[in-house]
C-alpha cells in the first residue's frame, strides 16, 4: 500500500465541500479526485470530486439513475474505477479489492438488504467482527484459551453494538425473520462491527415510517458522535438529508451538479431543475 | 423479557463432558460388540461401510451445505486418499509390524492420505472456486474424472508400479476395523464442528448466505472457499484410506462420477447444512440397498422411489438445516444452571 504522492496535491480539486470546523486541521478521511467509470460506451460516473471530513456526515443525493450507488460501489471497489483516485485517509486505494478496502476502513450497507438471513442476529454481527478476531484455524479446532478469550470479547462487543439500536434482546433471532426496519438497523450494526472510519449508508431510511426515520436520524448522529467516524449516506428522504448532513453533494447523470450545505442546495437552480425539470419556454 | 432468557444454561465444560462421555460410551459399545463376536462378518462389513459413507457425507456437507457450492468430484479426493494409503501401507509392510508400530503406521496412513487429498483440494480448489453454481459442478466433475483417468494410466505412461492401472491395487493390508472407523467419524465430526463454531466457520457460512455482503464485512471469500474445500477434501481422503483398508484392493473404476453422485445424494437427502442429517442419510442409504437384497429385482426401484418421494415431500432434505445439539435439548428440559435474577430481568 503506497502513500499517495504529496506532489499530486498541486492538482486543483474543485471542492467547495464544507468540512466541519472540528476537522479543519486534519486531512479528510475520504478524497475522490476526478473519479469516473465507464460501462462499455456508457459513462456512469465522471469527474467525481469530493472530500469528507473525519467526523462529517455527508449526503449524496440525486434523481434515480444518477449514479449514486455506483459511487458507493467505486468506493468499496465492487467496481474498479476507470479513471481518478480515491484517497482514504491520505492513502491511495488503487489496486485494492473490496476486502482490503474494508480492512482499510470503509464499511457499507446495501440498498437492497443483504443480511445473512438464515443466521442469527448475533452471528451476523460476529461476521462483521470477523477481522477483529485474530485466532487461526488450529486455535479454533483445539479450543485454546485464545479462542475463548476472543470469542467472549467479540460477543460482548456485538451486544454493545446491538444496544445502539436497542436490539440486544433480538440477538438469538433469525436475521431474515426480523421486520424490515430492524433488518436495516442490523445492517448498520454489522457494518459498524468492522470498525470503519467511514460508514457508507445506501438509503438507510428506505421503507421506514416518519417516526422510524426520525429515530434513525438521531441514531446516525449518535453513531458519529460515539465512534467519531465519518458517515456518507445516499437518501431520498429530504428531511433526513437536510437535517443531519453537513455537506451535501448532488449528482445527476453521473456528474456533480451542486455541492455545499443544505441551504446552498435548496436554493440551487441546477438542483431544482434536475429534480423538478424546467417549464417549457414559449 | 424473552423466553430464551429464562432457559437454563449449561456451562461449556459440562457440555464437553456430556458429549465426551457419550462418545467414549459409543466406542466402548462398538468395541464390545465386535470383540464378543455378536456381530457377524457381514454386519461388521456393513457397519464399516456405513461409517465410511458417514465420513464422506459429512465432509462433502462442508462444501455443499456450509459453503453452498456444488462440487461433483468428491470421489476423486477419496481415490487420492485411498491410493495414497494403499501404496503407503504396502511399502511399509504393516503385516510384520509390532503392536505399537502397527498403530503408528495406521495413524500415519490415515493422516497422510488426508493431507495428500487436501493438497489436491487446494490445487483444484484455487482455479475451480473462481466459478459458481453449474460451472463449478462441471469443472469439479472434470477434475474428479481426471484423477480417475490419471490413476488408471499413470503406470503405463511413466513405467512405474504404483497404481497397477486398470487391474487395480491389490493386497493392501486390511487395517480398517470398527474401532478405527468409529474414531475417525468422531474426529471428523468434532473437527468440523469446532471449525464451524468459530470465526472461520461463520465466514464460510456468510459466503453461502451472501457473498457480496461477506466481502464487504472483510471476509476474504477466496481464502475461505479454498479452506472449506480443503477441509472437505482432507476428510474425503481419510474416508478413502479407510475404504482401501477395508476392501484390501482398489480399482480406479470404483471412484467414477457415480460415486460422487452417490455421496451428494446422501448430503442432499439428509439436508444441506445439517451434520446429523448427513450422518442419518448416509446410514439409511447404505443399509437400504442391503436390507432390500431379498427383493433383488426391485431393489434399485425402491431405492430410487425413496429418493423421489423424499424430494417431493421434503425438498430441504430429512432435517433441513437443523443441527442436533444434545446440550440444547438438555437446556430446554431445564437441566443446567438457571440464569441469575439480574440477567433474567433485562
Amino acid at each position: 500500500m503506497k502513500r499517495y504522492n504529496e506532489d499530486a496535491k498541486l492538482v486543483p480539486v474543485p471542492s467547495t465541500n464544507i468540512i466541519p470546523e472540528r476537522d479543519v486541521d486534519k486531512s479528510p478521511i475520504l478524497e475522490c479526485r476526478h473519479l469516473g467509470i465507464d460501462f462499455g460506451g456508457l459513462t456512469a460516473v465522471d469527474e467525481f470530486n469530493m472530500a469528507i471530513g473525519r467526523t462529517e456526515i455527508a449526503g449524496l443525493i440525486g434523481p434515480n439513475g444518477a449514479g449514486k450507488t455506483t459511487v458507493f460501489n467505486l468506493l468499496t471497489k465492487v467496481y474498479q474505477p476507470t479513471r481518478g483516485t480515491i484517497l482514504l485517509g491520505g492513502m491511495d486505494t488503487a489496486g485494492m479489492n473490496t476486502v482490503q478496502v474494508n480492512h482499510a476502513g470503509i464499511a457499507r450497507t446495501f440498498q437492497n438488504i443483504r443480511l445473512f438471513s438464515k443466521l442469527t442476529v448475533m452471528e451476523n454481527v460476529l461476521i462483521g467482527l470477523h477481522s477483529s478476531m485474530k485466532y487461526r484455524l488450529p486455535t479454533a479446532i483445539l479450543r485454546s484459551p485464545a479462542y475463548w478469550r476472543q470469542e467472549k470479547g467479540a460477543r460482548e462487543r456485538a451486544l454493545e453494538l446491538l444496544s445502539i439500536f436497542d436490539m440486544q434482546d433480538l440477538a438469538e433471532h433469525e436475521a431474515g425473520s426480523l421486520p424490515y426496519g430492524a433488518q436495516r438497523r442490523l445492517e448498520i450494526v454489522r457494518a459498524l462491527g468492522t470498525n470503519p472510519s467511514l460508514l457508507l449508508l445506501d438509503e438507510p431510511a428506505a421503507g421506514m415510517n416518519p417516526s422510524e426515520t426520525a429515530e434513525l436520524m438521531e441514531n446516525i448522529v449518535k453513531i458519529r458522535d460515539t465512534f467519531q467516524i465519518a458517515v456518507m449516506l445516499i437518501e431520498h428522504d429530504m428531511s433526513l438529508v437536510m437535517n443531519i448532513c453537513e455537506g451535501i453533494c448532488v449528482l445527476n447523470f453521473g456528474r456533480i451538479i451542486a455541492k455545499g450545505t443544505a441551504k446552498d442546495i435548496q436554493n440551487n437552480p441546477e438542483v431544482i431543475k434536475a429534480y423538478l425539470g424546467t417549464r417549457k419556454e414559449g | 423479557m424473552s423466553v430464551s432468557k429464562r432457559r437454563a444454561i449449561l456451562s461449556m465444560p459440562a457440555r464437553y463432558a456430556i458429549n465426551g462421555v457419550l462418545m467414549i460410551l459409543l466406542v466402548v459399545c462398538l468395541q464390545a460388540l465386535t470383540a464378543s463376536g455378536a456381530l457377524t462378518g457381514y454386519y461388521t462389513k456393513i457397519l464399516i461401510l456405513v461409517g465410511i459413507n458417514i465420513i464422506l457425507a459429512v465432509s462433502l456437507n462442508v462444501a455443499t451445505g456450509y459453503l453452498g457450492q456444488l462440487p461433483l468430484g468428491h470421489a476423486g479426493f477419496m481415490a487420492v486418499g485411498g491410493y495414497t494409503s494403499g501404496i503407503f501401507l504396502k511399502s511399509v509392510d504393516v503385516g510384520q509390524a509390532s503392536g505399537g508400530q502397527y498403530v503408528f503406521y495406521v495413524i500415519a496412513a490415515i493422516v497422510l492420505s488426508g493431507i495428500v487429498a487436501a493438497v489436491f483440494g487446494i490445487l483444484i480448489g484455487i482455479p475451480a472456486l473462481r466459478l459458481k453454481g453449474d460451472y463449478l459442478a462441471i469443472i469439479t466433475l472434470g477434475f474428479g474424472e481426471i484423477i480417475r483417468v490419471v490413476i488408471t494410466n499413470i503406470d503405463s505412461v511413466l513405467g512405474f508400479d504404483f497404481t497397477y492401472g486398470a487391474s487395480g491395487l491389490k493386497r493392501i493390508p486390511k487395517v480398517t476395523n470398527v474401532l478405527n472407523v468409529a474414531l475417525c467419524i468422531i474426529l471428523t465430526c468434532l473437527v468440523i464442528h469446532m471449525v464451524m463454531k468459530s470465526r472461520h466457520g461463520r465466514a464460510i457460512l456468510s459466503i453461502r448466505e451472501n457473498e457480496i455482503a461477506a466481502e464487504s464485512c472483510g471476509v476474504n471469500t477466496t481464502y475461505y472457499k479454498v479452506m472449506a474445500f480443503t477441509i472437505s477434501a482432507f476428510f474425503a481422503g481419510v474416508a478413502g484410506c479407510l475404504y482401501a483398508g477395508n476392501l484390501g484392493s482398489l480399482q480406479p473404476g470404483g471412484f467414477g462420477f457415480m460415486k460422487s453422485i452417490e455421496i451428494l445424494v446422501m448430503v442432499v437427502l439428509g439436508g444441506m447444512g445439517s451434520m446429523l442429517g448427513s450422518i442419518l442419510s448416509a446410514g439409511v442409504l447404505t443399509v437400504l440397498p442391503e436390507a432390500l437384497r431379498g427383493f433383488s429385482e426391485y431393489r434399485m426401484v425402491v431405492y430410487s422411489a425413496v429418493l423421489i418421494l423424499m424430494m417431493i415431500f421434503k425438498p430441504t432434505g430429512l432435517l433441513g438445516d437443523y443441527d442436533f445439539s444434545l446440550s440444547r435439548i438438555l437446556e430446554r428440559i431445564g437441566i443446567g444452571r438457571k440464569p441469575q435474577k439480574k440477567e433474567a430481568a433485562k
